[in-house]
């Protein structure tokens, strides 16, 4: 089954600029001492074929985003109209149901990415700090094996776990507790994602904690500190930068899913209804435009991680 | 809206039980090829004219242009790699050398269909297995073309009530030719539910609803709202309902409240066929609209359900293989619509995919069985050929401002069913 998919404007990336490769012998050697001699036109040729794409392919796309979202859709044709109006945001302010999708989804990625740092923290500090190296590249594959394993494998393995008369109530039934009933509901959902997303905390957390030096945490309990004090004082503040960038990958993996909201709940998140609105429906202006709210959000996000100083972590 | 693809996750972690992997025995007596359905010496091909009037139509398919482009439901285009007796693509492109590539792009939902048809401006794809819900999308933006089906040869077998039905037909100009259909019955869990339903109020009358709360199952499609409307059809007649697709305000109206109130009983809608499946094996689900293949699959795997059409009718799905309108094989188009409604491929497909054929010539095959995925008397379990039954089903059609009747311009389109359905969904 070959899925041929338009490649849109990039298959057009811009060619332009390459080392003029017809020129021979003495003209080549020409040009590299001209090139040798000026760093600057090394440095645009270098960049000019990524930022071209990163142009055309990602801020190109996001622009068309935001002009669909202030044009009209006209339900009786079912076709867009490019009249300008600012009707789709005041349809995403007004229709509860939007809000309400798009509070939820939000909730969702804090509170994902609240449980995957309290997860995370306790094993990534024992691989950094204390595992041998040998535990500490075993811990480390078992981070890595569940991403081998396809997303939908993942999710639908987890439905398996949480459905009804399945591993997880089997397993409280052993110890004289009812069933969960945590398939279909929302902490279920909570639960895969956390599960989802979990290596891609424990990742830069791990690299932030290593590069902790054990010595300031022996000066720290040598001066009395408890390890409450130490945790407070030392390490979360040298850690803070490696939490927010893991809070990146763990709050926008789950605010841009679509799918596990689907499939362990009757969750619907703005993904779900961005899908729903463009396809059979053609509202695309619609579409557009809550499409815009999780990229407001990720931009404010991205502003304030990079206060803390995610990005010298990454 | 239907997803269908993820039934290889499903079935690969063994929650689908039994009916796919039964060890039914190939058939051993390979069936004999339909003959090539490529009208002979026929002359200079001419491009069907996109949505002109008929007598731009091609009088003849002209020879192939060596290549398909096709968007489908998973599992209907399928080359053998799957299982290997279920394979229709390779004989096509053996009795059509003309057509020798043949690409297939699985779409999940109708949804996705649409899209991929309107991506780049159309004509990425010659064609697509449009279900009721989007063909009337598909025709009315224009993406789709006339079909002259005096070229395929066996149109004249399909069943007469699905030759020209509203989803594929408009003012008497053909869009396509149409494939399979289904109907969304009720099911039930048998050890759960007593005493056997009747009717859909045990899914929308909250006193009905009331012993099986948090586990009754709606469809996850704004198609749905049809049904609410077909039941407030028969429960609300000082509504008026006459076509539950056809909806105006105060109608749409009562039907979305009718969905909200029925929201805190349902446990889980579905909308991948598989997710239902694993519901009703679980139990998490015991109640709720279906489609005959997921009855089947059950009870294969032996859980213990039913299923039948209450007294209310119900609504169903009709697929129809459409013909793009800036396709650019045409020709090979044609050949693949007249290919599909073979009988020995339309028996491939209802047998591989769980659908009534449009073509009941494929009912001698099929009852006999003919793959691993057969069953005995197939188009009795389906109602192939009964009429009563294909008359208690109203087929998806897109919702329309038009209600096609003297009310005029006053019907709730689609993009409003989407909007207010998402609403139900979120409880608000």
């Amino acid at each position: 089954m070959t899925a041929t998919t338009p490649d849109g404007p990039g298959s057009a990336a811009p060619a332009s600029g390459p080392l003029p490769g017809a020129v021979r012998g003495g003209g080549r050697r020409h040009v590299l001492a001209e090139l040798y001699r000026h760093p600057r036109a090394q440095i645009l040729l270098l960049l000019t074929p990524p930022l071209g794409w990163f142009g055309i392919v990602y801020m190109g796309s996001l622009a068309l985003l935001l002009v669909t979202a202030f044009w009209t859709f006209d339900s009786a044709t079912g076709r867009v109209v490019q009249h300008w109006t600012l009707d789709n945001f005041a349809q995403l302010i007004n229709q509860p149901a939007f809000r309400t999708i798009a509070l939820r989804t939000l909730l969702f990625a804090t509170a994902v990415t609240v449980a995957d740092m309290l997860i995370a923290f306790p094993i990534a500090f024992y691989m950094a700090q204390v595992a041998s190296p040998r535990t500490r590249s075993v811990l480390f594959m078992l981070c890595l094996l569940p991403l081998w394993a396809s997303y939908l494998v993942r999710v639908y393995a987890w439905r398996v776990i949480l459905s009804p008369n399945g591993p997880l109530d089997w397993a409280l039934g052993l110890v004289g507790l009812g069933p969960a009933g945590l398939y279909p509901s929302e902490l279920g959902a909570g639960i895969v994602f956390t599960y989802l997303w979990l290596p891609y905390m424990i990742l830069p957390l791990y690299a932030g904690l290593e590069r902790v030096p054990r010595s300031l945490l022996e000066a720290s309990a040598d001066l009395g500190a408890r390890s409450s004090t130490t945790f407070r004082r030392v390490i979360l503040p040298l850690v803070l930068p490696a939490l927010a960038a893991g809070s990146i990958f763990t709050f926008s993996l789950t605010l841009g899913d679509y799918i596990t909201p689907g499939l362990v709940s009757n969750n619907q998140f703005i993904g779900n209804v961005v899908f729903e609105q463009q396809g059979v429906s053609g509202n695309l202006p619609l579409a557009a435009a809550f499409a815009l709210v999780p990229v407001g959000i990720m931009a404010i996000y991205l502003f304030v991680a990079r206060r803390l100083g995610a990005f010298e972590a990454l | 809206m239907r997803s269908r693809s993820l039934l290889a996750v499903g079935a690969s972690l063994g929650l689908v039980l039994g009916a796919c992997s039964s060890g039914a025995t190939p058939s051993p007596s390979a069936p004999s090829a339909p003959a090539s359905v490529a009208p002979s010496g026929s002359t200079a091909a001419s491009a069907p004219a996109s949505g002109g009037p008929s007598s731009n139509l091609p009088t003849a398919i002209g020879a192939g242009e060596g290549e398909l482009d096709i968007i489908v439901w998973a599992g209907y285009a399928e080359d053998g790699s799957n299982v290997k007796e279920y394979d229709w693509v390779n004989p096509f492109i053996a009795a059509n050398p003309d057509c020798g590539k043949v690409n297939v792009k699985p779409a999940d939902t109708s949804d996705a269909m649409v899209s991929l048809m309107q991506g780049g401006g159309g004509g990425l794809y010659d064609g697509v297995s449009a279900s009721g819900d989007a063909s009337n999308t598909l025709i009315n933006r224009g993406d789709v073309a006339e079909v002259n089906v005096d070229l395929i040869p066996d149109f004249k077998d399909i069943s007469p009530f699905l030759q020209s039905p509203a989803h594929n037909t408009v003012n008497g100009k053909h869009f396509g030719v149409s494939h399979g259909w289904g109907g969304n019955t009720l099911m039930w869990r048998t050890d759960k539910v007593t005493p056997a339903p009747t009717s859909w109020d045990v899914t929308f009358d909250p006193a009905k609803m009331e012993p099986y709360k948090g586990k009754v199952t709606a469809y996850d499609g704004s198609i749905y709202v049809a049904d609410a409307a077909l039941y407030l059809k028969t429960h609300k007649p000082e509504l008026g309902i006459t076509d539950p697709y056809e909806l105006t305000q105060d109608q749409f109206n009562a039907s979305i409240d009718l969905l909200k109130a029925q929201h805190p009983y349902v446990g889980k809608y579905w909308s991948a066929y598989t997710d239902e499946i694993d519901n009703f094996t679980s139990g998490a689900t015991v109640v709720g609209t279906t489609w005959p293949y997921q009855t089947n699959t059950l009870k294969a795997a032996k859980v213990p359900v039913s299923a039948i059409v209450p007294t209310e009718g119900m609504t169903g799905w009709a697929d129809t293989w459409m013909l793009a309108s800036k396709a650019k094989h045409p020709n090979c188009m044609y050949k693949w619509m007249a290919w599909m409604v073979t009988p020995h491929v339309q028996t491939e497909v209802a047998e591989y995919f769980g659908e009534a054929p449009a073509n009941p010539k494929a009912c001698t095959e099929l009852d006999k069985t003919y793959g691993s995925y057969g069953v005995k008397n197939f188009c009795t379990l389906y109602s192939v050929n009964d009429k009563s039954f294909y008359d208690s089903i109203s087929f998806w059609k897109t919702p329309q401002v038009d209600c096609g009747d003297s009310r005029g311009q006053t019907c709730v389109a689609y993009d409003q069913w989407v909007t207010a359905f998402q609403a139900v969904k979120a409880g608000s």
